[in-house]
């Protein structure tokens, strides 16, 4: 007989992208055990890392749906829960433009539509409003509806901040881990990973791109997902100030549209295109994807030019056979919720979904208790954001703040390093949680200083240092005469 | 914060820096400051391990780390030259205050007489030249390979190809075949190599590297590691011909795609930038547009050559250190202005005397003839890739003329 060791939980997240990790964070108040896997190498690597980052302010969806409910709900959440987790969100406002009379009509539809969803502070702007509080806009826009509780994100620090304050109060992560089996019993599941196996009493099926396969693993065929791709564009910060509030045009059948984004770091990102893929790995920009996000989003912001583009991504979106978000006990089994087919706006309503599924699981019989100790904030140092006098004080308390090793985006080896011990094992995971590497030389000069300090922090050679996991190793080994030189190197010091 | 008043600050320590420090110090600077972000001066210089600099300058071929040693032991002699490497220069003031950060000592805040601008330039990465496709490992900037290679000892992948055929990338196409990587291609979009052509004979030439000018990426495939690319010629808009697209398989991507001079100190303290050279407005004495504020180097405008970095170095060094002696007043001097097939012209304003101008053509031509003001110079050949220098020594043209016209006309045969 083989003993195998089973891990033992009382609910298993699978999936730490946005859904997985707000979940985890909400359940990390309680005295009950939480585990999240992930088949990545690192949190919000799937879906939530390409997101657009816009915090809707819930106009746009269908009345008395989830998504209606579910978004101005999460839409209220972000201010309180971004101050105690310190990740990157500003209120900036969003503003939808109409682009000739014709539309008129549908933009006053739109209003309605966010009256009767409950928003507050909405308001009807004319042209000259509109240009007076953007005045880089095109000057042939018709009007504009305003609504300042729209906002902005960094989806991926987002996620980091969820998962880290998560971990701090108890809930164990999981990464590389992958579920290949779940075999359910009568009162709990046993769940086969890459990992080992994990038995769980309750189950909760956030895997995004993959919670429809995740689903088929108890033989639950209720939903389908269907990968839909958006190609994003971004410019350099020195474009910073040209827009102030998230620039929709009026939203079409499948999309809200191609948009103008100030991102909360002072890039304006233009995006997303939304077409439906076959593959869930089908992660490239092209040609075609350009010329549609240049074109539309020329007609809202004339000032943008091909010269000042520094970087463009894809991402999928979990598309599904729904209208809405699919959240709820399976058919199959009460104590395997879904939280499937999260798409816009699914980032805005992750803290309310977390609530939501808080709700489910007790619903299903799961006894959660307040734990006394709960700490809800997670501290976080960002150099660039501090005043002058907090940089001179970081700098003389610990010297790594004062090495630069992002010059663009002005980071130090101290986050760095304090972004491996929080968990990056990567560099794109270093890149996403410090910056580095995302301004407009991207990583031409900080790359070969970050592989360095990861091999450090690691204690792994060079070579083994990946840019996402996996086989995206960044280098092939040293180089075959380097032996000779450290030698030569090594004489030359000791003479 | 406390502000600690120096006589000149110079920002960056590569060529341009080190020369201006230099020729400061011997025109009596009492209390100069190089820094550098680097941990050690030299810029890229330390990294250029190959030969061919120094021809000018020294009249003999150095390797980049001897010509920068040469200017490190110059130095040397100089004690009121301070070099503080390690540290960054992350604010910088129309009125001359700038906020550094190093390990060593923090936060500092200092207020200069006068400052000089030798920043350098960056590569153009990826994004800028909108390659579509996925977005594996392997992809590199010319530049950065060369620091994997050279100063870290790595070696970055087993194939490579390089796309552009500026300088930079056809030295690392001969480094890469050097260290056993095979280079399947150099693509050019341009019909012809911007880099310099004793590079193209010794870097791709003598081992058999082919180049495709007028051909570009079309696309990036591989969804860990980069495993290979789309290449196509392009027609004459530059446009990529789509059905004679063909892959080429390889782990790494080397992009030599062009290099932007690094002006964001210039714009925080709101020096005028040339929109032909990405780089500061100068005069004869590399003064910029504000007063005690100079520039050189690649800061100023991309160059071929480090020879013509450390020369523009001397010239700003010297006019710092009478501007801080003598608190003269800027004067602005007459404006080039560039006609045909001019690209850009450095510096931009010219004040009486002697004048070296930078003139880079904006394509290549044959037989003609360099028209500055009244001189007239044959050029037997012009390309982008290599500037045409051009001394003016004449008081008249600061006199009494609008502007001095530069321009590149045709029928250099009959006019020599």
């Amino acid at each position: 007989m083989i003993l195998v060791a089973v891990k033992e939980t009382d609910v298993l997240i699978i999936g730490a992208g946005i859904v997985g990790a707000a979940l985890a964070r909400e359940l990390s108040r309680y005295k009950t055990r939480v585990m999240i896997v992930d088949k990545e190498i690192d949190v919000s690597f799937g879906t939530s890392k390409a997101n657009s980052g816009i915090v809707h302010s819930g106009i746009h969806d269908h009345p008395g749906t989830l998504k209606a409910r579910l978004c101005l709900r999460g839409n209220r959440l972000f201010p309180e829960l971004a101050a105690k987790l310190n990740f990157l969100y500003k209120q900036n406002g969003a503003v939808i433009v109409c682009r000739n009379k014709e539309e008129i009509p549908a933009l006053e539809k739109l209003y309605d539509n966010g009256k009767l969803n409950g928003l507050t502070g909405l308001r009807r702007l004319t042209k000259e409003e509109l240009l007076h509080m953007e005045p880089h806009l095109s000057p042939d826009l018709a009007a504009a509806i305003y609504a300042p509780s729209g906002g902005t994100v960094v989806p991926f620090d987002m996620v980091f901040a969820l998962v880290e304050n998560a971990v701090a109060n108890g809930v164990c992560l999981s990464l590389l881990t992958e579920v290949q089996k779940i075999m359910p019993g009568r009162e709990d599941f046993l769940v086969q990973t890459g990992q080992g196996l994990i038995r769980t009493a309750y189950l909760v099926n956030a895997a995004g791109l993959h919670a429809a396969e995740v689903a088929g693993m108890i033989k639950d065929e209720s939903f389908s997902i269907y990968p839909r791709k958006g190609e994003e564009y971004l410019f350099d910060r020195k474009l910073e100030g040209m827009v102030h509030s998230t620039v929709f045009p009026l939203p079409d059948k499948i999309s809200k549209g191609i948009l103008l984004i100030p991102t909360v770091d002072g890039n304006i990102m233009i995006g997303p295109t939304a077409h439906r893929v076959n593959s869930f790995n089908e992660l490239s920009t092209s040609a075609s994807g350009w010329q549609e996000v240049f074109a539309s989003a020329g007609v809202l912001a004339p000032f943008l030019r091909p010269a000042d583009l520094i970087a463009s991504f894809a991402g999928l979106r979990a598309g599904s056979n729904s209208d809405d978000f699919i959240i709820g006990p399976s058919p199959v089994s009460p104590r395997f919720i879904h939280a499937a087919g999260i798409e816009s706006p699914g980032l805005t309503a992750a803290p309310a979904i977390a609530e939501y599924l808080v709700e489910l699981l007790k619903e299903a019989g799961l006894k959660l208790k307040e734990k006394s100790d709960f700490n809800p904030l997670r501290p976080v140092v960002r150099l660039r954001e501090f005043d002058r006098e907090t940089q001179k004080q970081l700098a003389a308390e610990n010297p790594a703040y004062a090495n630069i090793v992002c010059r663009c985006e002005l980071v130090s080896e101290g986050e760095i390093r304090d972004a491996v011990r929080r968990g990056a094992s990567t560099l794109d995971g270093v890149k996403l949680r410090t910056r580095s590497g995302m301004g407009r030389c991207q990583g031409s000069f900080c790359t070969p200083q970050i592989i360095k300090i990861l091999g450090e922090e690691l204690k792994k050679a060079p070579a083994e240092i990946t840019k996402n996991g996996p086989g995206s190793f960044l280098l092939a080994g040293w180089l075959r005469n380097r032996d000779e030189a450290v030698a030569e190197k090594e004489e030359k010091l000791n003479a | 914060m406390r502000e600690v008043p120096v006589e000149l600050l110079v920002i960056g320590a590569g060529p341009a820096g080190l020369a201006a420090a230099l020729s400061a110090a011997k025109e009596g600077c009492k209390d100069i400051i190089l820094v550098d972000r680097l941990n050690e001066p030299g810029g890229i210089l330390p990294q250029c391990i190959h030969n061919g600099f120094g021809l000018r300058f020294f009249k003999q071929e150095l390797t980049g780390p001897e010509y920068a040693q040469r200017f490190i032991n110059f130095l040397a002699a100089y004690p009121q030259v301070k070099i503080k490497t390690g540290t960054m220069v992350i604010e910088l003031t129309r009125d001359r205050l700038a906020y550094t950060l190093s390990s060593r000592e923090g936060l500092c805040c200092y207020r200069a007489q006068a400052v000089i601008l030798s920043m350098g330039c960056r590569e153009r990465p990826r994004g800028a030249v909108n390659i579509p496709g996925t977005r594996p490992a392997g992809i590199y900037t010319a530049g950065t390979i060369q620091r994997l290679m050279n100063i870290e000892g790595y070696l970055p992948g087993r194939e490579a190809v390089i796309l552009g055929s500026g300088d930079i990338g056809l030295i690392m196409a001969r480094r890469l075949t050097l260290e056993g990587v095979k280079v399947r291609a150099v693509l050019e979009l341009l019909p012809y190599s911007t880099g310099l052509t004793r590079n193209i004979v010794q870097c791709l030439d003598d081992y058999d590297i082919p180049l495709y000018l007028k051909h570009t990426v079309t696309e990036i495939y591989g969804e860990k590691r980069l495993a290979g690319i789309k290449a196509a010629p392009v027609d004459d808009q530059l446009q990529p011909i789509k059905d004679k697209v063909f892959a080429l398989n390889c782990d790494t991507l080397v992009l030599s795609v062009g290099l932007i001079p690094e002006n964001e100190l210039s714009s925080t303290a709101e020096v005028t930038l040339d929109p032909a050279t990405n780089g500061p407005v100068v005069n004869s004495l590399y003064q910029t547009t504000v007063p005690g504020i100079f520039a050189c180097g690649n800061v100023v405008h991309v160059h071929d050559l480090v020879d013509d970095v450390s020369e523009e170095g001397r010239i700003a060094g010297r006019a710092a250190a009478a501007f801080i002696r003598e608190k003269i007043t800027p004067r602005t001097g007459v404006s080039v202005k560039p006609g045909r097939n001019i690209r850009s012209v450095v510096p931009q304003k010219v004040l009486a005397g002697e004048t070296t101008l930078y003139i880079r053509a904006k394509f290549p031509e044959k037989d003609l003839f360099l028209q500055v003001g009244s001189d007239r110079v044959k050029q037997r050949v012009v390309t982008p890739g290599e500037t045409i220098r051009h001394t003016i020594n004449d008081d008249k043209f600061a006199k009494n003329v609008p502007h001095i016209a530069v321009s590149l006309e045709k029928g250099g045969e009959n006019h020599a």
